[in-house]
């Protein structure tokens, strides 16, 4: 059989007389530079994708079952702590059926972590909204910047669950409370990490926008989001992940909802197998969270310097 | 037009004590000049020239244009920076739309779309202007904020070392590109240029201000380039005339003045 060769191909060849026209050789990219050559040019070595991935997914497992080692030894020697097995099967058990809804104290892992993520979005969101702007505009103006820093720097190492009983006795509603504690968890890193953006405009985009007299818009749209949005994400990276450490202490505290209620509803029954699958579950979930916001703070990275 | 340089003075907070950059700095710029300031780092010429844009206020006396006190930038001047300072996030045509927009709040929209046009086709950029900065070489950049900076049609131009980080080859294709839109029909009545190049300075201009550093005074010399226009790189380096302007140029500089200077001769200094 001969090869198939497109008639744009022939028009080329065809004068030339290449000895592989005979042979049904496979057509590649080294057809193309076939007539300058003698002999298949070297090639370099092709950094195979797939091996590194799969030497990451080996090694992370090798890390993986170390710690569960250690763990299985420990659980023989420690009285109460349940052994890697009792606890994959808890888990197991957990996740066969996570949206269960049998009363508001008996529920399923799955409702228990919506019902987590929902406050903690809601608090974060609204951080989102008061800190941005906020932190732009104190970055921005260096009297604003003055006036909010002592604030910032006071209110900033304060744990966010001693405000807690101020929400609880003024809002009278816990999950209203946990909303406004993940709003304060999340706030601070928000506002100084928009600032920090704000701040740190190159001098000759700031010239940019004096000589062609941008006006306030502008300036905002194109001179300082863009420069301030890898800050933000930043900062929102950083608050989410705070955000969803602290949700499972305030539920810890409150009680009657959210994953941190679970947690603490597992050890009232002393089942620490349910309590460990719950901590798996709860850092899976953290994990995905700052996945997104990793990649999203890869979609806003400024194109690398121009000159 | 007339810009006016009366009795300038800044000082910069340097270490425990004060460098004196600008002292009593007094000049006078017709219009229909190009005027290069030259001088080593340190020697007062960015910032004279920042002052003059109005990013940079003076610690004593005044810039005036047409007899007004300049305190802040405004429309009747106009800069190119040494590292071109084009907004990343947007393409070429942007870039330079949104400066003259912002400049020229006056101008209606087609007046500002037509100069937009008309700069960016007469750098040969129109074919390229959707791209974004981060996707064209330097030369093309600069090209863009040149056709930025005369697209709002000030009155003075002031150039920050325009060429400084530019490949010999772009260098000189720009520098031919510059004087051709200020001489064709740009209203730009003055070029105000900071450089390192002696040769680029004679080649441009039409007067050098050769600036000193401290103790010296702040400006040495004037010199005036009797070279008829249009000029070639040749006429700078073969013309008895442009011969003398670069010598002499070298000795107020400081640097040494050779006999015979060679054609292939690239006389930088402080760079």
């Amino acid at each position: 059989m001969s090869p198939q060769i497109p008639d744009s191909a022939k028009l080329i060849r065809t004068p030339m007389a290449l000895p592989t026209m005979s042979l049904p050789v496979a057509r590649t990219v080294l057809d193309d530079v076939r007539p300058h050559l003698v002999s298949p040019p070297p090639m370099p070595p092709r950094p195979s994708r797939m091996k590194a991935a799969a030497a990451s997914v080996l090694w992370a497992f090798l890390g993986i079952a170390v710690v569960i080692a250690l763990w299985a030894w420990a659980s023989t020697r420690v009285k109460d702590l349940p052994s890697p097995l009792a606890t994959f099967q808890e888990l197991r058990r957990l996740l066969a059926d996570p949206f269960r809804n049998d009363g508001p104290n008996d529920q399923g892992v799955g409702l228990q972590m919506l019902g987590s993520l929902g406050r903690v979005g809601r608090g974060f969101v609204l951080a989102v909204l008061v800190g941005v702007p906020l932190g732009l505009t104190i970055g921005a103006n260096k009297r604003a910047w003055k006036a909010a820093n002592p604030i910032i720097q006071l209110l900033r190492p304060v744990s966010p669950l001693a405000w807690f009983p101020i929400w609880l006795i003024t809002v009278r509603n816990a999950p209203k409370a946990a909303v406004i504690v993940i709003f304060i968890t999340a706030l601070w890193p928000i506002i100084l990490n928009a600032a920090a953006g704000a701040a740190s405009i190159p001098d000759d985009q700031r010239n940019v926008a004096r000589v062609f007299r941008f006006n306030k818009r502008t300036y905002v749209r194109h001179v300082l989001l863009p420069n301030a949005m890898p800050n933000i994400v930043t900062g929102m990276r950083l608050s989410m992940g705070v955000a969803w450490m602290v949700i499972v202490a305030v539920e810890m505290l409150s009680g009657g909802m959210g994953i941190g209620f679970f947690v603490w509803d597992a050890y009232n029954a002393l089942n620490l197998a349910r309590v460990i699958a719950a901590i798996v579950l709860i850092g899976c979930v953290g994990f995905l969270l700052d996945l997104a916001f990793l990649r999203l703070g890869r979609k806003v990275a400024l194109p690398g310097a121009t000159s | 037009m007339s810009l006016r340089i009366e009795n300038l003075w800044k000082s910069f907070r340097h270490g425990p004590g004060y460098q004196h950059v600008l002292r009593g700095v007094e000049l006078t710029i017709e219009s229909q000049s190009f005027v290069s300031l030259i001088g080593h780092s340190g020697c007062g010429k960015s910032t004279l020239l920042n002052i003059i844009g109005g990013l940079t206020k003076a610690d004593a006396g005044q810039v005036l244009i047409d007899g007004v006190a300049v305190t802040e930038p405004g429309p009747d001047r106009s800069f190119v920076f040494q590292h071109y300072s084009l907004l990343p996030r947007l393409t070429m045509v942007d870039n330079v739309s949104v400066a003259v927009r912002n400049a020229r709040p006056e101008w209606d929209r087609v007046r500002a779309d037509d100069h937009v046009e008309r700069y960016l086709t007469a750098v040969g950029l129109w074919d390229h202007r959707q791209k974004k900065p981060g996707q064209v070489s330097g030369g093309m950049q600069q090209r863009c904020a040149v056709a930025r900076a005369f697209a709002v049609e000030p009155r003075v131009l002031l150039l920050d070392e325009p060429f400084g980080a530019l490949d010999a080859l772009t260098r000189g294709r720009l520098q031919q590109q510059l004087v051709e839109l200020w001489q064709s029909g740009s209203d730009t009545e003055i070029v105000l240029m900071v450089t390192h190049g002696v040769d680029e300075a004679v080649l441009l201009s039409d007067r050098i201000v050769v600036m000193g550093n401290p103790p010296r005074e702040s400006i040495l010399e004037e010199l005036t380039v009797a070279l008829p226009r249009p000029r070639t790189p040749d006429m700078v380096a073969l013309d008895p005339v442009g011969r003398a302007t670069v010598s002499s140029l070298l000795g107020l500089l400081g640097a040494p003045v050779e006999e015979s200077i060679s054609p292939a001769s690239l006389a930088v200094v402080g760079a």
